[in-house]
């Protein structure tokens, strides 16, 4: 009897390490926004914007500047509250519990949160690790992946905007959550690190992961994607 | 600047990225808030200017209290504990306005509320990392400061005592302060504003603390009224400043 349950037991083990990493964590239908509503102060930025987002797909919003990308994605990740319409992650409200649906998604303001007085290394693991325990070797993998291990080192006050926005990649790729919401993200970057943008907005849906960009420039991406376009408000 | 040990290879040949978030590496709250202790500690290590502002404003503040005074020691023990207390309230202020400030607007506060940890956790890290850069240092300076006003140095545990557990009480009601004028600029003057009056309580109870150690009095219940002061705040604080933050990203 306990060799037969040791026995199921390796065999149950053996089937989940041989399930794909994204069993784990990637929702099931996704996210959904209805009817969304935005208003600030006198102005009306957001009129009933409503997509559906499945589990692989990517969003392009595109839209000319002060069109309301920028709050479109700051209300879908909760910072922001619309006036009225619903988003539902897995089909559920995702005000009901914030603090799990901010679980499963990254925000990448047009800014990477870093402070100046501290290594681009030491942003990442404040950053990452506040979310995620991340070892050394996979810090330095994604430092190496993103170019930016040879100034790891350097104080971000000394970093140009472009090297600022790798590390923002750098955290992105070490993450692991489902949806990624990114603002502007290939600004400042130089023609590698947009085709590496691009690169890593195709492995993460290829994973099953969820991918809002707001931009007005193009994705850099190989095939075509989903695209909402802001008019002006 | 090449490290050695990792030798640079291109962007397609490094390896796929390995790992996922499942529960059993999610750091926990603990975890968080650790991190954000110790963010603040190092930050506040390599930029030591404004570290010393409040410790520079309270030393000059009670040697000036002499020179305007008389030199008299027991004149100025009369005063010496409402000096100290007073210098003590405004230099913990004068530091407040730094506490969430540079957070804010490098965006460090928004991934905090995006973490997906809880913001009241977080905000109290936060709080106690100033308390440890500011509180603490004044309650080791405060003796120093009482001996040359004239109190005896029997009276220095009293005050230790009294200034570290009050200084407590003041950064958490500073938090709330300092979270809800966030959105403010120059917003020196509306967090004084804000803060003294709900910072009163610590001022009297203190500074009667602070007295009755000079006289060589037992100073126990004004301390354990200081005490409870800083268990309400460790309370209800945190919570308050999480939610002014979350109203300021608005």
């Amino acid at each position: 009897m306990r060799e037969h349950c040791r026995a199921s037991l390796i065999v149950r083990i053996a089937i989940l390490s041989q399930l794909p990493e994204n069993f784990y964590f990637m929702p099931r239908e996704g996210l959904e926004v209805e009817n969304l509503h935005l208003w600030r102060g006198e102005r009306h930025v957001l009129r009933g914007i409503g997509f559906a987002l499945p589990r692989g797909g990517c969003l392009h919003v595109a839209g000319p500047n002060g069109s309301g990308k920028t709050s479109l994605l700051r209300t879908v990740c909760g910072l922001l509250y619309p006036e009225s319409g619903r988003l539902l992650w897995d089909g559920r409200d995702v005000h009901q519990d914030l603090p799990a649906f901010h679980s499963t998604l990254i925000y990448i303001g047009h800014e990477a949160p870093l402070k100046a007085d501290l290594s681009a290394r030491e942003n990442l693991r404040y950053w990452v690790g506040m979310r995620r325990r991340i070892g050394r070797g996979t810090l330095e993998a994604t430092l190496q992946r993103v170019g930016a291990a040879a100034w790891s080192e350097r104080p971000a006050r000394t970093l140009s905007a472009g090297q600022r926005r790798r590390i923002a990649l750098a955290a992105l790729s070490l993450l692991w959550v489902p949806l990624w919401l990114l603002d502007e993200p290939t600004t400042n970057l130089d023609t590698e690190g947009q085709q590496l943008v691009g690169t890593l907005i195709e492995e993460h849906i290829a994973r099953g992961g969820l991918v809002l960009a707001a931009t007005h420039h193009e994705l850099p991406l190989r095939r075509q994607v989903q695209r909402l376009e802001l008019m002006h408000g | 600047m090449d490290d050695p040990r990792t030798p640079a290879l291109p962007a397609a040949a490094a390896p796929a990225l390995s790992g996922a978030t499942t529960p059993h590496d999610a750091a926990s709250v603990l975890d968080a808030a650790l991190l954000v202790l110790e963010r603040d500690l190092t930050l506040a290590l390599r930029r030591r200017g404004q570290l010393v502002q409040p410790l520079a404003f309270f030393a000059i503040v009670t040697t000036l209290f002499p020179l305007a005074i008389s030199p008299e020691l027991a004149r100025l023990r009369e005063v010496a504990a409402g000096v100290l207390w007073v210098a003590a309230l405004l230099a913990s202020l004068l530091a407040l306005e730094f506490l969430f400030r540079d957070d804010a607007y490098d965006g460090t506060l928004e991934q905090y509320a995006l973490s997906g940890q809880p913001l009241t956790g977080l905000m109290f890290a936060k709080t106690a990392a100033h308390w440890l850069l500011t509180g603490l240092p004044l309650a080791l300076m405060a003796p120093l400061a009482a001996l040359s006003l004239g109190a005896p140095p029997g009276s220095v545990p009293g005050i230790v005592a009294s200034v570290a557990v009050g200084t407590v009480a003041l950064s958490l009601i500073g938090s709330i302060g300092a979270a809800l004028t966030l959105g403010i600029r120059r917003s020196g003057v509306l967090l004084a504003l804000l803060t003294l009056p709900l910072a009163l309580p610590v001022l009297i109870f203190g500074a009667r603390a602070s007295e009755l150690a000079i006289h060589g009095e037992s100073y126990l219940a004004p301390l354990e009224l200081l005490a409870a002061l800083a268990v309400l705040g460790i309370t209800l604080a945190p919570l308050a400043s999480a939610a002014a933050v979350r109203i300021s990203l608005e």
